[in-house]
């Protein structure tokens, strides 16, 4: 399958840019597993993504401050499950921009989808709040602060399963 | 950096007893993470849950996602066969210099952006 090496290319792009040393990517031989425990019409489902957004009011005006990559602070935020998705704005600086354009957020935050399983039956329950962090070049700020915290907030809200988007 | 970032709150929600599947549109990168269940898309970054304003698309792809967590009893990585087109120049042209991450535009936009954020941050801090 053709398809593109971002580790490659990030490497490439870095030595033509002048610096000596590219980024180093993480890499991890040993894998967490969770077998799923029960049936998915009986479980908890939560979202988690890096997708940068801000949530809107009734107006249309910003609810937030913008997030800001690669903080040093604690990252984690939340988008309630129930929220309507036309008041969710993409603030993206990390997709293909010759591609595409972030106007569809369920190609990257599936809100709408997510209750369409949660009202066929497909999923149990969503959780009460769906998760944001942003991309952190510090792999170990991710696994120690923004992860745990996720992972915190999801096993006290009772959730059993988690889908996951980049961006 | 998101795919990073993704691959490994998936490790920590999964160690921590959480069973959790990742869509994603770079495969490598969330491979060398050592990610427990991907879904590799091979669409641009920005679109790991499917092409935008196509629903049914997106509910393909976020199922192949739920029948991974149903099945599999180990690591798996699932290759979807959806294209983005016909052609395959979006693949050779991003990252480069005709079409590289950010423009010079887009990099200014991007320290404003930073810049607005943290005096947005100063103001809430100092209410």
């Amino acid at each position: 399958m053709d398809y593109i090496r971002y580790i490659d290319r990030t490497h490439e792009y870095y030595r033509s840019q002048g610096y000596e040393k590219s980024y180093e990517y993480a890499h991890n031989e040993d894998i967490p597993f969770t077998p799923l425990r029960k049936p998915l019409a009986e479980c908890r489902v939560t979202l988690v993504s890096t997708a940068n957004f801000v949530l809107l009011d009734s107006d249309g005006n910003a609810m937030e401050a913008l997030g800001v990559m690669g903080t040093k602070e604690l990252d984690v935020h939340t988008c309630p499950s129930d929220w309507a998705v036309e008041r969710i704005m993409s603030t993206s600086q990390d997709h293909d921009r010759y591609q595409t354009d972030m106007e569809d957020v369920n190609a990257f935050f599936p809100i709408t989808r997510m209750r369409e399983f949660l009202a066929d039956g497909t999923f149990g329950s969503l959780s009460r709040d769906f998760y944001r962090t942003l991309p952190n070049y510090s792999a170990r700020k991710t696994t120690e602060v923004d992860g745990p915290e996720i992972l915190r907030r999801c096993l006290a809200d009772g959730v059993d399963v988690a889908l996951l988007t980049p961006v | 950096m998101c795919h990073q970032t993704v691959s490994l709150v998936a490790r920590v929600l999964e160690a921590g007893g959480i069973s959790t599947v990742t869509f994603t549109n770079a495969r490598d990168i969330a491979a060398s993470a050592g990610l427990p269940r991907q879904i590799f898309l091979n669409y641009p970054l920005g679109n790991p849950a499917g092409r935008p304003h196509d629903a049914e698309n997106q509910r393909e792809v976020l199922r192949a996602g739920l029948t991974l967590l149903e099945q599999a009893t180990a690591p798996a990585i699932v290759d979807l066969p959806y294209r983005w087109s016909q052609s395959t120049e979006w693949m050779e042209k991003f990252m480069t210099d005709e079409q590289p991450f950010l423009t010079d535009e887009a990099e200014q936009a991007r320290q404003e952006v930073i810049a607005k954020a943290k005096a947005q941050k100063r103001q809430m801090e100092g209410k």
